[in-house]
């Protein structure tokens, strides 16, 4: 059995505020294989775009990251430096980010920012580096590349700069690529193709991908195998088909009735809904952090910390007292 | 890109000619120029003559294009005192007061970049709260005070600089330090406000996910994009120290424009008084609109619209 | 649970004292100020001589601390014989008046220029911006110089000449302040509900930029305490027997070299007023809006 490209275990993140400590991400475990298409889902402020700064150690100076494993491509990269980091990041793990209106130095050209990259990782820089852009550029479906490399960022559209971003983090040709809502900032027909191309490109460089999202129906589309995350903790995972069909979790549930399903959610009936708000997270927090909004909670769910479990497929895995046979009852 | 330098240079082409109006009719109105120009022992009938000879009976307007009829052609007129073009006596000073503009806002520069750097990299540390420091300290300072000081300190009891004059380069030392420090505080917080604002952008957070190395991301990505508005700043400081070059050349006994702007006035010389406004103002309207076409240049957002 | 700062005009009076308290400079830079305002007001009473009393047989009297010295005359006495610290402390009256004075003048200029054009805006906003420009234009300290030369020299004059010359600030900030202002919603209302214009300017305009016109001020006080100080010591500013700490630097510099405390006590007072300025301005700035910070 080959490692998988991405190991981590037990990944917290805590950052110390005024009125005490936000533990953001709290026990995080997951791994990716090559290949694969690993989606993180959540609402806003759960956790997941800080679980990906934790992986490429590029969270701010005041948060403070714990972990018990974290591995690339086998070795364990834990207690690397600052130093050590950088020569991976960008080379063998990349990472594309949700604005790409922001997300490229005005003040450089394409190829300036492109170039550099590979002067940095590879040591390879003037013609040689200029060809190699323009090729990624026509891969990743650019036309008129050799132009584009001397234009300059707000020369582009939107969907252009995404994908300006893939190929600029494609160009080492990375094991891993960390995807944060690289589609939520652009038009729904331009999200497809990003959709479209990230796929492809990662079956051609057989890499791993994680995929940050919100929506559920970028999740139906791309993914392999999905973690579900709320209030820092991972509350399911499983396989793609595992979720849509099978959820377990409360919250998982409630979240896929919330979405309307071609087919069988007929005109005029009412989605769902979860009430409630996601929980303060700072200071210690005992128990199920969705109790207060789970319809089937019950007094012993505020006692202890709750693991994961397994669903009655041992790949699926969820967070909750009940289990699956209780689970299934009440569905 | 062109279009844009068109109208700032427009703009700059009506500035001066509002200042040079201004500044002519300042003189004008407060004073009687045939009396000045006289001198003391003169009779009524003197004056009078005078008054006539040099048309100072016509309406101040038409003295105004007149006299900007002659400066277009380069003729700012005579020297009361000098007894000499003041185009001319302006033209052997200026480079004096250039030198010494120049080497102070290298000087300011040199010590304010670095400084504003290092204190938006490490916000609220030591460096960070030294900066600040030095920055309320010098902008309290007077130039004369400091000068004194400096001469004190260092041409009498240390003898290490000489005191006045202009023969070597190290004359110029505590002339540049004391024209230049007043600039450095505003210098060094515009970078430091800049560099903080740029340092938390995303693309700053791109070039550290593709592994840049910290120089590179501090030097070429982050700097040349805080750099913008200190160009533009850098400039009208440096426009600034034309006025402030009259306190330190005349305390360092420095023959250039700004020691001539006071030994003009404290002798009633208003040809070459009006001259010299006419000068200082041209040279920080040229300055400013240059400092704008850099700006403009240095964002590639205006220059490629 | 929608909160914005902006659209609340009023500030709270409690926690801004709790915040001054807390803020370093503010509070040194008060105590200073008010120091140096309590003893120009009290001047005749501190003073322990007559500031223009010549007494020829004292003269170039060092400081008490050095061994010639004597508590009769405190800080010493200038080339006149004159007591130097009476002559600091009515110094401070003078660059007090200044400050005000110019800083009054400029500020009514530059208030109602900035004002008028961040309000009406259109040719009223060009006119204004023009303006500003061409006053930036022109050499500060050359023109007041040229101006003081010509008209004479004295505290008056320099408050006029100063008060007309330093208004750029005041017309800059207070053009954005309205500006900004203007597009809040009360004012909107304001002007839905039929008030008129000099009331909508009074009432909701002005309150708001109040704080950055009070910050402005001193940061131009000082400024014009500064220039005072370098046209007295140039010659062209206040004259003669007026004890003005520019003058008494410039009266003692032929003598530093021997009877150094004449130029480095008015120097250092003016620095410490300068500086106790700066630090009440940009502690009034930081408490009340530091997002205007640069």
């Amino acid at each position: 059995m080959t490692d998988h490209v991405l190991n981590v275990k037990n990944l917290s993140v805590d950052i110390p505020l005024a009125d005490g400590v936000l533990h953001a991400v709290d026990g995080i475990d997951i791994h990716v294989d090559r290949g694969e298409t690993l989606c993180i889902v959540g609402e806003s402020g759960c956790g997941k775009s800080l679980t990906s700064l934790a992986i490429m150690d590029l969270l701010p100076k005041k948060a403070i990251r714990t972990l018990a494993a974290l591995d690339l491509g086998g070795e364990s990269i834990l207690d690397y430096s600052e130093r050590q980091m950088s020569d991976i990041r960008g080379n063998r793990m990349g990472m594309i980010f949700q604005e790409p209106m922001t997300s490229l130095n005005p003040a450089f050209t394409i190829g300036n920012q492109m170039v550099e990259t590979l002067h940095r990782h590879r040591n390879i820089s003037g013609r040689a580096a200029h060809d190699l852009a323009k090729h990624m550029l026509e891969k990743v479906g650019i036309t008129a590349a050799a132009q584009r490399l001397n234009q300059y960022p707000h020369q582009l559209s939107g969907g252009l700069r995404q994908r300006v971003m893939i190929a600029m983090t494609l160009l080492c040709e990375p094991e891993l690529i960390i995807a944060d809502e690289p589609t939520t900032a652009l038009d729904v027909t331009i999200q497809a193709q990003i959709l479209l191309l990230l796929q492809e490109l990662q079956t051609e460089f057989d890499m791993g991908l994680i995929l940050i999202t919100h929506d559920l129906g970028v999740v139906a589309r791309i993914a392999t195998r999905v973690a579900v995350m709320y209030a820092g903790q991972i509350v399911e995972q499983g396989t793609v088909e595992q979720i849509f069909d099978n959820p377990m979790h409360p919250y998982t549930r409630g979240l896929m009735q919330c979405i309307p399903v071609p087919g069988k959610t007929r005109p005029g009936e009412p989605l769902g809904s979860i009430p409630g708000m996601v929980p303060s997270l700072i200071g210690r927090f005992t128990g199920c952090r969705f109790a207060d909004r789970c319809s089937l909670v019950t007094d012993a769910c505020g006692s202890d910390d709750i693991a994961l479990r397994d669903a009655t497929d041992a790949t699926q895995a969820y967070r909750c007292i009940l289990d699956p046979h209780e689970m299934a009852k009440v569905a | 890109m062109l279009y844009y330098s068109l109208k700032r240079f427009a703009l700059a082409l009506l500035v001066a000619l509002t200042v040079s109006l201004i500044s002519f009719s300042l003189l004008y109105i407060s004073s009687d120029p045939a009396i000045a120009m006289a001198g003391e022992t003169a009779t009524d009938a003197d004056i009078e003559a005078i008054r006539q000879l040099y048309g100072f009976d016509r309406p101040i307007l038409v003295q105004y294009f007149d006299w900007l009829q002659r400066a277009l052609a380069g003729d700012l007129g005579q020297s009361y005192y000098f007894r000499t073009n003041v185009s001319a006596l302006i033209a052997e000073r200026l480079p004096t007061t250039m030198t010494l503009g120049v080497t102070a806002i290298l000087f300011a520069i040199t010590l304010a970049v670095p400084l504003g750097v290092a204190a938006a990299i490490r916000p609220n540390s030591l460096i960070d709260r030294i900066a600040l420091f030095l920055s309320v300290m010098g902008q309290a300072l007077p130039s004369f005070w400091f000068a004194l000081m400096l001469i004190v300190l260092l041409s009498v009891n240390l003898r290490l600089l000489p005191t006045s004059g202009s023969d070597t380069w190290l004359h110029l030392v505590m002339p540049t330090v004391v024209l230049g420090y007043y600039a450095a505080p505003a210098i060094m917080r515009l970078t430091r406000t800049g560099m903080l604002e740029v340092l938390s952008t995303d693309y700053i957070r791109t070039a550290r996910a593709k592994g840049l190395r910290p120089p590179v991301v501090l030097f070429k990505h982050a700097l040349r994009n805080a750099i913008i508005p200190v160009v533009s700043l850098a400039a009208v400081q440096f426009g600034f120290m034309l006025g402030g070059s009259i306190v330190v050349e005349t305390i360092f006994a420095l023959h250039g424009a700004g020691f001539l702007a006071w030994e003009s006035i404290t002798r009633n010389d208003l040809p070459t008084v009006q001259g010299l406004i006419l000068v200082f103002s041209l040279f920080y309207i040229v300055l400013t609109f240059f400092a704008d076409l850099i700006n403009a240049w240095l964002d590639p957002r205006i220059r490629i619209n | 649970m929608a909160s914005s700062s902006k659209s609340e005009p009023v500030k709270i009076a409690a926690p801004l004292w709790g915040r001054s308290l807390r803020h370093q400079g503010v509070v040194i830079g008060a105590l200073i100020v008010a120091t140096v305002v309590l003893i120009a007001l009290c001047a005749p009473l501190i003073a322990p001589h007559d500031p223009y009393y010549q007494d020829l047989l004292a003269r170039l009297k060092p400081p008490v601390w050095d061994d010639r010295g004597s508590w009769d005359h405190i800080l010493g006495t200038d080339h006149l014989g004159r007591d130097y610290l009476s002559r600091l402390i009515y110094g401070a009256r003078i660059s007090l008046l200044i400050g005000i004075g110019a800083a009054l003048i400029s500020g009514l200029i530059g208030t109602i220029m900035g004002v008028m054009a961040g309000y009406f805006g259109g040719r009223v906003d060009m006119v204004v911006t023009f303006l500003i420009t061409v006053r930036l234009s022109m050499p500060v300290v050359l023109v007041a110089l040229a101006v003081v030369a010509i008209v004479g020299g004295s505290l008056q004059v320099v408050i006029m000449v100063l008060g007309l010359l330093l208004w750029d600030r005041f017309a800059v900030v207070m053009r954005s302040s309205t500006l900004q202002i203007r597009s809040m919603d009360y004012v909107a209302a304001a002007q839905a509900v039929g008030c008129s214009t000099t009331r909508v300017l009074m009432t909701e305009i002005m309150p708001n930029v109040v704080n950055n016109l009070i910050v402005i001020a001193t940061l131009e006080m000082a400024h014009a305490i500064i220039l005072e100080a370098a046209l007295s010591f140039l010659g062209l500013g206040v004259q003669p027997p007026l004890p003005s700490w520019g003058l008494m630097v410039s009266e003692g510099k032929d003598m530093m070299l021997f009877e150094p405390w004449l130029i480095t006590i008015p120097g250092v007072a003016l620095f410490l007023l300068v500086l106790s300025i700066n630090l009440l301005g940009d502690g009034v700035r930081d408490i009340t809006a530091p997002e205007n910070r640069n």
